[in-house]
């Protein structure tokens, strides 16, 4: 097991593996945090951490969890890091706290974190369990980002709540397009990712 | 009326997909043809309808801010809302290892097409969803929640047959090659996304 290429693990899952554009994982809980940086920028933070750090725990006692009892085992250490983030999150910031509303339990229930731990963390040490699970989180987190940013620039104007469009453009005529707040437009959005990706990388593409 | 009107709202206004975006990996994965779409979403709306009242009174009574002053008054001081997570789930685990247990039982076709996708219900994030919006909204009552529960299941159930037969047409046309698979099926869940934002702001 002494080969196990950490690069490889840390990288793979941000590009060529990402969980969200190739794999279809975790898309459940959070394109809806995509409406402003801030939000996207937190839940990403949480993503990560959960995802590490309950990889890394069901890793360390991966030979102990019978088999057949396993999906609850991993439940229940992925709610424990969940419910720690929620509390943190509700101490030291509550308003974006309220504003990701029911997102952050919803971490639970995110494809990637379960996906990660069946996949790798129960096959694996505790080290790399870990940067899977980091890596994994950051490449969801990445997609967040990017779809957050392109939508608070174009629906609002603003990146982080700070004005980027200038006063005068708006004076020139030019308006915030609206469609960019509503739902659906992050999954418009995040097909477009999907198309920009798939175009460079031509072995992902379908039949 | 007001039981209508939030059957009704939680249908097409609030729906799970379109509104929140909830349950988007099974969604997405087995809307493949209307049979076996069908199938899932008939398995949502029941565990849903099940988990949702369970889990409602298990918060009035047990986890909200004072709810266990019913032991007495000792104990009204007492907030286990923070293990809400954790019980919620419990309760979905269990319900679905049922559901599971009793498709194979009387529906093996079924429950050889759904595959992995059944236990995968456990981690539905619409199922838990409801579970944490029923908690964040309030509602009044086991009534409200119930029809809450019925009404997004529903929701649920008639976007994940439309995907699917979209998508059983859409075979048939030609889609640039990026674009193949998911990247399509996503723009389309967005157009259908806005063509039910025409829903908002109905009032019954």
């Amino acid at each position: 097991m002494k080969d196990v290429n950490l690069k490889e693990v840390l990288l793979q899952p941000i590009f060529k593996g990402n969980p969200i554009s190739v794999l279809v994982l975790g898309i459940c809980s959070s394109l809806a945090v995509t409406v402003q940086l801030k939000g996207a920028l937190v839940m990403a933070l949480s993503v990560i951490i959960v995802t590490g750090l309950s990889s890394f725990v069901v890793s360390l006692i991966r030979n102990s969890i019978p088999n057949r009892i396993r999906i609850i085992v991993q439940l229940v250490v992925v709610a424990l890091m969940v419910i720690l983030v929620d509390q943190i999150l509700k101490a030291y910031a509550y308003s974006i706290s309220k504003t990701l509303s029911v997102y952050i339990g919803l971490i639970i229930t995110n494809c990637i974190v379960m996906g990660r731990i069946e996949a790798y963390a129960l096959g694996n040490k505790p080290i790399p369990s870990l940067l899977d699970g980091l890596a994994n989180g950051a490449g969801y987190g990445l997609i967040l980002v990017v779809l957050a940013f392109f939508r608070e620039i174009l629906g609002s104007g603003t990146l982080l709540g700070f004005r980027i469009i200038p006063q005068s453009f708006y004076d020139a005529g030019y308006m915030n397009n609206g469609l960019m707040i509503l739902p659906p437009m992050a999954l418009i959005l995040l097909g477009c990712i999907i198309w920009i990706q798939r175009s460079i990388q031509k072995d992902l593409q379908e039949k | 009326m007001e039981y209508l009107s939030l059957f009704v709202k939680s249908i097409f206004v609030d729906n799970m997909i379109f509104a929140f975006f909830l349950g988007m990996c099974s969604y997405l994965a087995v809307s493949k043809n209307v049979k076996t779409a069908s199938g899932l979403g008939v398995a949502v709306i029941f565990v849903l309808l099940v988990t949702l009242p369970i889990n409602y009174l298990l918060n009035k009574y047990i986890l909200q801010p004072g709810a266990l002053v019913w032991l007495g008054d000792e104990y009204a001081g007492i907030d286990l809302s923070f293990l809400s997570f954790i019980v919620f789930i419990a309760v979905i685990a269990a319900i679905v290892q049922i559901v599971e247990m009793f498709v194979e039982k009387f529906a093996p076709a079924l429950y050889s097409s759904l595959g992995i996708f059944l236990p995968l219900i456990a981690v539905n994030c619409a199922i838990l969803g409801g579970s944490l919006f029923m908690q964040e909204r309030g509602y009044a009552n086991v009534g409200e929640a119930t029809v809450f529960a019925l009404g997004s299941g529903i929701g649920w159930f008639l976007a994940i047959v439309a995907l699917a037969a979209i998508r059983e047409k859409m075979a048939y046309s030609h889609v640039p090659a990026p674009l193949k698979g998911l990247g399509i099926t996503f723009i389309t869940v967005g157009l259908m996304g806005i063509a039910f934002m025409t829903f908002m702001g109905i009032q019954l």
